[in-house]
């Protein structure tokens, strides 16, 4: 189990590593320690490393390691310094922070939550309490600077996304696609339901850690009225 | 020292590389989206390849120079002229103050590139000057170039006797040949079904109006994997080739999101990104499958091709300047 791994090209200038197939807190822990090695390694060439639920992509500088592969393909001499890596056995260090983030979910300004209700048979309140009463992990930050994917979102209200996405969902909507649930840190183009609105900012450019959730972090939500959202949310800015 | 937009284009940012080593964070690359003619530009005016540049669409923009300076468009052909002077990319220009640049016709091409010896002033995040609409950082305060903004020149320039375009040009044959782009399998490649990876090698997709920066939308025929096939987020790059949910394809191009969740087909191969990021909106292309030896070889090859034209570039500057 702890060495099944599968390497291919993504593209001729990134080579993933697939260390599962499926979103799940082990394969996630095996995913962040191989990130955080590779990062420790500093290596030359290498352009960006990056997590998501199962795998680890390397975006490499082809020219730069193009003399090095002398006879065979550059990424075939990636592979070969990867395969070495891949099969120690690594261990993540994760501190998982537990977070507890206010979430608005009137419907004033969770625009689906009726909607979510409905698919599922059960009553707005029903859908607040199953969103707030579990706890979820962040699995990556993509997509968006700043958007943390989290799970795992209780069956009873996990809604696939919209068939359209909205052509905008503003800064801070907590959406639901399928398992996932994530906040928008920017005002986006969006398909997933958005069930509520958070006042808390997801991403400080300036700041030396811009994001405010990382891959382990353990995430609650709470509920907030319309009338607190707003101040926190004043407050914030 | 600097240059007034006296006229803003439809889409004028500040570009470099791109921002490379924080995609775990969500932040996506950009970068120049003709990344050969970018280096084209800094080699006809001196500069290191990787100095940040402007980027335009067309139609561009009015570009007044306070101060003399020594300047280059490449990429595609948007009729630069300054007054009555006009010249194609491949081009370095000597600038008087006073000089405005302008483009008044769209000809060929998708996007130019302007370089100015000895570089702008622009912002910095996370160590590259690209700009990053979203956040609002890096190139020009994180925004378009606009009406009334002033881009301050690094180095100045001795004055020229007259506006002049100087004799040589720099260029470089793109593509494999006209509207085929090489790609090569992405990891669901396998799941086309039979008669989709047929189609797929052989039909012609047309551009679609609402391709851009961030992405090329193909129309053609609906391609359809074997099976429907749940895809959990990975990291995705530029020049992917994504399957969406109507059978239609897209295009990942240089603002392309850092994850996706849809069937990765193929991926673009880095030695036809330029001719691609060329193409415009109604135009016809084909996608031509090859392997990763003959991908690497080509970007090689084209590296090769840049260093040689840089070296000649400075050769040719070097001597113009002891006139």
């Amino acid at each position: 189990m702890h060495t099944s791994y599968h390497l291919y090209p993504c593209g001729d200038h990134a080579v993933t590593i697939e260390l599962g197939n499926r979103i799940d807190v082990s394969v996630n822990n095996r995913v962040i320690a191989l990130f955080q090695h590779l990062r420790s390694l500093q290596a030359n060439g290498i352009r960006d490393i990056i997590p998501s639920y199962h795998t680890v992509t390397l975006v490499y500088d082809p020219a730069f390691f193009y003399d090095k592969a002398g006879e065979g393909t550059v990424y075939e001499y990636l592979c070969e310094w990867l395969h070495d890596i891949v099969r120690k056995q690594l261990h993540a260090d994760i501190h998982p922070r537990k977070l507890r983030i206010p979430v608005c979910y009137d419907p004033a300004v969770a625009w689906d939550i009726a909607y979510v209700a409905e698919q599922h048979g059960i009553t707005i309140e029903e859908v607040i309490q199953l969103h707030i009463s579990a706890t979820y992990r962040v699995y990556l930050v993509g997509f968006l600077p700043g958007f943390a994917y989290m799970g795992t979102v209780d069956a009873r209200i996990a809604t696939p996304r919209k068939a359209s996405p909205r052509a905008m969902v503003p800064e801070g909507s907590v959406g639901i696609a399928g398992e996932q649930t994530g906040i928008y840190p920017f005002a986006s183009p969006g398909g997933w339901q958005i069930i509520g609105q958070t006042p808390v900012r997801m991403f400080h450019a300036q700041a030396e850690q811009p994001c405010y959730l990382q891959p382990g972090d353990e995430v609650h939500f709470y509920p907030v009225d319309l009338i607190t959202f707003q101040q926190m949310k004043l407050h914030e800015h | 020292m600097s240059i007034e937009v006296i006229k803003q284009g439809i889409l004028d940012t500040v570009q470099d590389h791109g921002r490379y080593g924080y995609q775990h964070w969500g932040i996506n690359p950009g970068g120049a989206m003709d990344t050969a003619a970018m280096h084209i530009s800094n080699i006809l005016t001196g500069n290191d390849p990787g100095e940040p540049v402007i980027e335009m669409h067309f139609p561009a923009p009015e570009l007044l120079f306070s101060s003399s300076a020594l300047i280059a468009v490449s990429g595609g052909d948007f009729g630069a002229c300054i007054g009555n002077i006009s010249f194609s990319a491949g081009h370095a220009v000597l600038v008087k103050p006073g000089d405005v640049l302008r483009f008044v016709q769209h000809r060929t091409g998708s996007r130019v590139y302007l370089s100015v010896r000895g570089g702008m002033v622009t912002d910095e995040w996370l160590g590259s000057h690209s700009t990053h609409l979203k956040t609002g950082m890096g190139g020009m305060q994180g925004g378009a170039l606009q009406k009334g903004d002033t881009i301050v020149l690094k180095q100045p320039h001795p004055v020229p006797a007259a506006t002049r375009v100087l004799p040589w040009y720099a260029g470089m044959e793109y593509g494999h040949h006209n509207s085929s782009i090489r790609f090569i399998p992405g990891a669901e490649y396998h799941l086309l079904n039979e008669g989709s990876c047929d189609q797929l090698n052989h039909i012609s997709f047309l551009i679609g109006r609402r391709s851009d920066r961030m992405g090329y939308r193909l129309q053609g025929a609906a391609l359809a994997c074997m099976q429907a096939h749940p895809i959990i987020s990975s990291a995705v790059t530029r020049g992917t080739i994504q399957l969406l949910p109507d059978g239609q394809l897209i295009i990942l191009m240089a603002d392309h999101q850092t994850t996706g969740g849809y069937p990765r087909i193929g991926h673009v191969i880095s030695a036809d990104m330029p001719a691609l990021s060329q193409m415009q909106p109604g135009q016809e292309l084909h996608l031509h499958r090859t392997d990763l030896a003959t991908a690497e070889e080509l970007f090689h090859e084209q590296q090769l091709n840049l260093r040689q034209l840089q070296n000649a570039c400075t050769l040719r500057l070097q001597e113009f300047f002891q006139e």
